[in-house]
């Protein structure tokens, strides 16, 4: 594919840094601005009104992440409310992150409904497109994109830095004081954009962003140098997002399937390995096998992504595996979390 | 152009159920071009019905008519001499061609043959794209002149998502990523800082989230002699 041509770009100036220095008080905004190496990790509400089901993926995560992103109708399938999950995770005293898309919510629904989270504790806060709905178990919904998650940042920036609703109205008694984070794909393409994309997030009013999962090191390393060429890395906290392949199938699908990831053969290759002399029809052994050597490669993933200028975390997604992440935080010896006083 | 494609025939055929005698109508505008609604289409159509109904005994008779545009009341005054003769009238035309129809022979039972897609281009003989959702705020001067409102499936306005691999779209993998190709053109341009702003939240009020929207312009509005 043909190079696009960026000009130069460096940063306007920021005034706000560490930007949520003194307006969040979320946990992971305190590890952030400590300087700490952060640690979030991911839970996927289920398909139904089970709060146990929360309550008990909480607890696989509990100390061994300084928040966790809780998402909403992930994949475009309807799954139980990020916010209403977050405040049950809050019960099991797990930080949540909340997710939230650009989908299914026009602005009136978006902000009505962080005012709500907020009023319930919540304090961390995920801006997202959203994956189409085409993709999921409602294909024939009609879709909302009312704003962009770039005018999403903003919009919540806005409520918080200068109490303010979208239409400019103020927010009597001051608005919701959310840590602002967004999503950056440093493996999309124009791969060119994507620095840039990232900078605008912060421009925008991103505070943090977690990143796509990140397997192709020698190509995350690059987006990283530009960002920090670009000073992006000074205005907004990158963590980088990892999780545990579960198979070699899965390690193909991910290299194959899904538009905006990039997986090495040589990560294939390994996944394919690790199951060399397990009878094929000896399907447990096999799974034990794959998972172990998920483990051992995302935590080596860790280690080394640890040493990359400008990462200030890993955003460990076990998804539908939440037991994984605690033998990673473990094993990339990111345990015992730092405790933060308020 | 507006681009419409027929629905399928078992949909018209459930339409036409209880009806003796029926006029299809065709438009000789956009959906003549777009190859849906035109005096060909109007011919095959009426001849398929024919004999698909009367080879389920339930025999539809159906004459052919075309104006050149169904969407003007003026085109289709024509057709009002010979009406009474048919139960209803299958109308080749748009949405709006159809509408136009129901609203100047209310007595009549106007059925549409057609679905409306959208506003487009043809990009090749036989391929129609989708180009404008007549959003009533033209943002095509800071967009390489590549619509994100329309070709965007999220209607993104701050550059191509996540999802873009290759300059593709991930909604879609025959659809071209709007905001690659935008990124594309305004490098050309030497647009770059614009693309850098961040657009502010879009006012929908000037699309149909504002409710149903009309145009009255005075300076080419004909004044009503009888009341002056």
């Amino acid at each position: 594919m043909k190079m696009m041509n960026f000009p130069a770009f460096t940063m306007p100036e920021n005034r706000n840094t560490p930007p949520f220095a003194g307006r969040c008080e979320s946990n992971l905004a305190r590890v952030l601005a400590s300087g700490e190496f952060a640690v979030t990790g991911e839970i996927g509400p289920p398909k139904g009104h089970d709060a146990e089901v929360v309550r008990s993926k909480a607890r696989l995560l509990l100390d061994c992440v300084d928040a966790a992103n809780v998402t909403d109708n992930q994949a475009a399938v309807v799954h139980m409310s990020s916010i209403a999950a977050g405040r049950i995770m809050m019960d099991e005293g797990l930080e949540p992150i909340i997710q939230m898309t650009c989908r299914d919510r026009n602005r009136l629904a978006m902000q009505s409904d962080l005012l709500g989270a907020y009023a319930m504790g919540i304090r961390n806060l995920l801006c997202l497109s959203g994956d189409h709905q085409s993709c999921g178990n409602h294909p024939g919904a009609k879709n909302v994109h009312d704003i962009d998650s770039m005018q999403f940042l903003r919009m919540v920036k806005e409520m918080r830095d200068e109490n303010k609703f979208q239409c400019g109205e103020e927010i009597k008694g001051g608005g919701p004081r959310f840590l602002i984070g967004g999503a950056a794909n440093p493996f999309a393409d124009p791969a060119e954009w994507r620095p840039y994309r990232l900078a605008k997030k912060a421009i925008a009013g991103a505070d943090f962003v977690q990143t796509q999962l990140v397997y192709d090191m020698q190509r995350f390393r690059e987006y990283m140098k530009r960002v920090v060429d670009m000073g992006v890395a000074e205005q907004v906290k990158i963590i980088a997002g990892v999780g545990p392949l579960k198979s070699a199938g899965m390690a193909k699908i991910m290299r194959d399937r899904i538009p905006g990831m990039s997986v090495p053969d040589a990560v294939v290759n390994r996944m394919a390995a690790a199951v060399e002399g397990i009878d094929t029809d000896n399907k447990p052994e096999r799974a034990s096998a794959w998972k172990a050597e998920g483990i051992k490669i995302c935590i080596e993933q860790v280690q080394e992504i640890r040493e990359i200028e400008g990462v200030a975390g890993v955003h460990i997604m076990g998804i539908e595996w939440e037991e994984a992440i605690r033998p990673i935080a473990q094993g990339a010896g990111l345990l015992p979390r730092p405790v933060l006083e308020a | 152009m507006i681009v419409a494609e027929q629905k399928p025939l078992n949909e018209i055929k459930a339409m036409l159920k209880g009806f003796n005698k029926v006029l299809a109508v065709g438009c000789g505008t956009c959906v003549t071009v777009c190859f849906a609604g035109g005096k060909q289409e109007v011919g095959i159509l009426s001849a398929s019905l024919r004999m698909s109904t009367d080879l389920d005994g339930e025999a539809v008779s159906i004459d052919e008519a075309m104006v050149q545009r169904q969407c003007e009341a003026e085109y289709n005054a024509p057709l009002e001499a010979n009406l009474e003769q048919y139960d209803a009238i299958l109308s080749l035309g748009c949405g709006v061609g159809v509408q136009s129809l129901a609203q100047q022979f209310p007595g009549k039972r106007i059925l549409p043959a057609l679905n409306t897609k959208f506003m487009g281009y043809p990009a090749e003989h036989g391929v129609w794209e989708e180009r404008c959702q007549g959003c009533g705020n033209c943002v095509l001067h800071i967009t390489g002149g590549i619509c994100p409102v329309s070709r965007c499936p999220k209607s993104l306005f701050n550059g191509p998502c996540g999802g873009s691999q290759s300059g593709i779209c991930e909604v879609d993998e025959e659809t071209e990523c709007a905001w690659h190709n935008i990124c594309e053109n305004q490098l050309r341009l030497g647009l770059f800082e614009e693309m850098m702003e961040v657009q502010p939240a879009k006012d929908w009020s000037s699309a149909r989230d504002g409710g149903h929207r009309k145009i009255v312009r005075e300076d080419v509005r004909i004044p009503d002699v009888e009341k002056a």
